[in-house]
């Protein structure tokens, strides 16, 4: 069985699965059966400073939209941070971290962005042992509205204000956790890495309303009447989310900056992806809020016969590896052309791939008067349309023409060369540079 | 409880009440609401689907299905209604692993089809439990129609020509309407009075009047009929049935499959309902397994169908099949009644074995019965009718017969399977080629 074994920032955990800073890592009784039931790590529920702790709502506080047979696809909430006191967290903190030294407990702040309150509350949260700090500077709702959460997270220049108090004002390895509620995540990861941040953590809950009470004319969840936009998570953000690590991953100033990874990971194959496109590790909230701490026990078997099966002997072997790969629209190989193949044995003819080609793209599938379909490969640009409405995993696939074969499309011949939109006569700029 | 299934003879209350209330329960059980979501999410939305085009009466399966996965039953329910106004009793009824379930591509994929079915009785349940009726009639026409024959064929062409606004008399032999639906199909399809109270949804269009206890020859006279209305539409049905003519056919005790569905149909109190230890059915059609699992649910220790030819040949669908075996009825096949033994009532019945062409083979076989149900086929009364084709009324695509304002349609007609869903598309069509005619 392969190693799992994951060290992170210098924070070492039995495997890369962390439980994200969310509700299931509040206190010390959730955290303790997470992990008995095998997690390798927390980041504990953000903390807040001293004094009276914030209160939540007394209503609803999650959404959700979901798939078939109530699959819950995806999950907002309006919880704010911790609403239990400073010390009793603090104090629960260093007792689990001591019957779980192999464990890594990552503590989530968020305090008033000014210098005194991080001085504050850092050598307590020092003095329980913990392995290292997460900056929450996403939290989309509630926070922000007092100048925290994603309030400095949306300002690259307090980011990097914070992150570099804290550096200075701690031993602890310091991960800054990225909203996604920005433009362009390049500049906030940059303004870590200047503060000297040794790790960014993304990503955040995005600003969401995920339905409308028809009746009450409300968003939900609905508090007496009113709702706010919360935060949103689970498997319906995992691509927003696998973009921004790739693109902080694959850029040149913060390529080296490790990352954590999250958003919608469910089972061990979302992990592995957020990790080949350069995520050291990935945090974990909406499918143990959904299916509980056991969803653990799949997450590791699976990652481990996946990495035997490809002869990787550590999670490092693999992480980044698809990062290479990640580039931009202009670097794609013009000369690579593929047509749909329609597997007349597979199809059970529910005509889907017709209905899309035919209304929505470019009226490349042929449908015989007992059902047959198949690809006019004059017509197929490739789109892959067919292949996605396909109920039938499989059963339509995209066959590479080989150099030298005609694409009938274009009647022109395959060329073998790689060409791009740079290089392309159509390009002005091309045209241009000649 | 003084009776048993072993108790001699035919009696009544072999089973305990609560016993027959389980037994004559709802077959299918109405979806519950998550049922019914996590059922339409399995339907692909197929393009131009084979679905529709098996269903009898071409309804918009795909959308009605999206329209109860998206939460409006209500508007899924007048999507079927729009192309099948009794489409709440073809979804107890119709033969659908023949039919749209036979077809839908996850059948053929997975061998697991898309619960049309099931799905379609949970969106026309919604609309007749809430007594919506969600069509409006048109503006009077001032033209009338008779139709003769309250069954599915009578009442969903006397449903279109009242939208359409014409004034529509709805004439029956029986004492109430519905025809097969509240007289030939087996109690667990329809339970707690669903023929009725449909009957009573459909009605509620307005502009239909219903004389019970007529029929033609008995009350009726087409001629007189053609002569009082613009238009008139038969749906007789099939009133006669073969009757069984082996030596000792006429024992007290051998009795037509159809009366006893009938009777149980109507009966108030099955307990009251006398039944044999040893049954015998004799046919291989939808009645026969009707019947037959019927006299097994009331308590009749031993009940036989026994068809002449082969499984494959059988009118009853594999399904229908599978059912009478689930319920423990023992199909024998192959065998042909030869004599019927007793003295004044059945005791035995005599079967010769024959082959697929009824063929015999000289080897006989002898069951115990005290009751013998004959389900071997049902004729026309062609008395006074227009010309006829294979023994029915011989009728164009929508139903014209050879008598000009005469059209006909249902079981009685040519053309078609004997099914409620086929009777109901013929209705529907014949009233629009009346209105057509009408209006012209």
């Amino acid at each position: 069985m392969a190693d799992l074994t994951s060290e992170f920032v210098g924070i070492k955990s039995p495997n890369p699965f962390w439980l994200a800073s969310a509700p299931p890592t509040d206190k010390e009784y959730n955290v303790r059966r997470a992990f008995e039931a095998g997690w390798g790590g927390v980041v504990w529920k953000t903390l807040g400073s001293e004094g009276p702790p914030v209160v939540n709502v007394n209503g609803p506080r999650y959404g959700a939209i979901f798939g078939a047979d109530r699959r819950l696809l995806g999950l907002n909430n309006i919880e704010l941070i911790t609403d239990r006191p400073l010390q009793q967290n603090l104090r629960e903190i260093k007792s689990v971290k001591q019957d779980y030294p192999d464990r890594a407990v990552v503590v989530s702040l968020m305090v008033p962005c000014e210098e005194d309150a991080w001085k504050a509350i850092l050598p307590v949260v020092e003095e329980t042992g913990a392995d290292g700090i997460e900056l929450n500077f996403g939290c989309p709702h509630g926070m922000a509205e007092r100048g925290m959460g994603a309030a400095v997270g949306q300002v690259p220049e307090y980011i990097e204000m914070v992150t570099r108090w804290c550096k200075q004002n701690t031993r602890m390895p310091v991960i800054v956790k990225l909203t996604p509620n920005i433009t362009n995540v390049i500049y906030p990861a940059e303004a870590a890495q200047r503060g000297g941040a040794d790790a960014v953590s993304l990503i955040n809950t995005i600003n969401s309303i995920t339905s409308v009470n028809l009746d009450a004319m409300s968003p939900e969840p609905m508090i007496d009447g009113k709702g706010t936009h919360g935060g949103y998570c689970g498997p319906a953000v995992k691509p927003i989310a696998m973009n921004m690590v790739a693109e902080i991953a694959r850029h040149a100033e913060t390529a080296n900056l490790p990352i954590s990874g999250i958003g919608g990971v469910t089972t061990w194959r979302d992990a592995a992806e957020f990790m080949a496109l350069g995520a050291g590790n990935v945090q974990v909230c909406t499918a143990a809020m959904t299916y509980g701490f056991k969803v653990v026990e799949e997450m590791i078997s699976g990652l481990s016969q996946w990495m035997d099966e490809k002869e990787y002997s550590s999670t490092s072997d693999f992480v980044g590896l698809a990062t290479p790969n990640v580039t931009d629209w202009q670097y794609l190989n013009l000369n690579h052309i593929t047509k749909a193949v329609i597997n007349e044995d597979d199809c059970i003819k529910c005509g889907r791939c017709y209905a899309a080609c035919e209304d929505t793209s470019h009226q490349a599938i042929e449908m015989s008067e007992d059902r047959v379909f198949s690809v006019k490969d004059d017509e197929c640009v490739a789109c892959n349309l067919c292949v996605n409405v396909c109920p039938i995993e499989g059963c339509i696939t995209m066959k590479t023409l080989e150099p030298g074969e005609m694409d009938e499309r274009t009647n022109t011949p395959v060329s073998a060369e790689y060409g791009n939109w740079t290089q392309h006569p159509n390009n002005p700029s091309a045209q241009a540079a000649e | 409880m003084t009776q048993s299934p072993l108790s001699e003879g035919v009696v009544a209350g072999r089973l305990d009440p609560a016993q027959l209330t389980e037994n004559f329960g709802d077959l299918h059980p109405r979806l519950d609401n998550h049922e019914a979501l996590v059922a339409a999410d399995r339907c692909y939305f197929c393009h131009d689907a084979p679905c529709m085009t098996a269903c009898p009466t071409d309804i918009d399966i795909p959308l009605f299905i999206r329209q109860i996965a998206t939460g409006t039953p209500e508007a899924a329910a007048k999507t079927i209604f729009a192309q099948n106004i009794l489409g709440g009793m073809c979804a107890r009824v119709c033969p659908t692993e023949t039919l749209c379930e036979e077809v839908c591509v996850r059948e053929v994929a997975e061998g697991k089809p898309v619960e049309i079915g099931r799905l379609q009785r949970y969106a026309t349940d919604v609309l007749v439990d809430a007594n919506v009726h969600p069509f409006e009639r048109a503006a009077a026409t001032g033209k009338s129609v008779a139709i003769v024959g309250a069954g599915p064929a009578g009442l969903s062409a006397a449903h279109r020509l009242a939208t359409h606004g014409h004034d529509v008399t709805l004439f029956d032999a029986r004492a109430k309407a519905g025809g097969l639906n509240e007289f030939g199909i087996a109690a667990y399809k329809s339970v707690d009075g669903f023929a009725a109270k449909e009957v009573d949804w459909l009605l509620s269009i307005g502009g239909i009047t219903v004389e019970t206890g007529k029929t033609l020859g008995a009350g009726l006279d087409l001629a007189t009929l053609s002569d009082t209305f613009d238009a008139v539409f038969l749906a007789v049905g099939l009133g006669g049935v073969n009757a069984l003519t082996v030596e000792g056919s006429d024992k007290s005790g051998v009795l037509d499959a159809v009366d006893f569905i009938s009777d149980l149909r109507q009966a108030s109190d099955l307990e009251q309902l006398a039944i044999g230890r040893d049954v015998v059915v004799i046919g291989g059609g939808m009645t026969a397994v009707d019947a037959a699992v019927q006299a097994k649910l009331l308590g009749a220790l031993n009940v036989s169908l026994v068809y002449r030819r082969g499984r494959d040949r059988m009118n009853a669908s594999v399904f229908e099949q599978d059912l009478a075996a689930s319920k423990g009825v023992r199909i024998i096949t192959n065998a042909s009644p030869k004599a019927v033994i007793g003295n004044g009532s059945v005791r035995e019945i005599e079967f010769e074995y024959t082959d697929n062409d009824l063929n015999p083979t000289g080897q006989t076989v002898r069951l115990a019965a005290d009751q013998v149900f004959t389900a071997i086929g049902q004729t026309l009364n062609a008395e006074g009718l227009p010309d006829l084709d294979g023994g029915k009324i011989a009728v164009t695509e929508t139903g014209r017969t050879s008598v000009e304002g005469i059209w006909a349609g249902g079981d009685c007609a040519s053309g078609g399977d004997d099914l409620t869903v086929t009777a109901v598309a013929e209705g529907r069509d014949a009233a629009e080629d009346i209105h057509a005619t009408l209006m012209a």
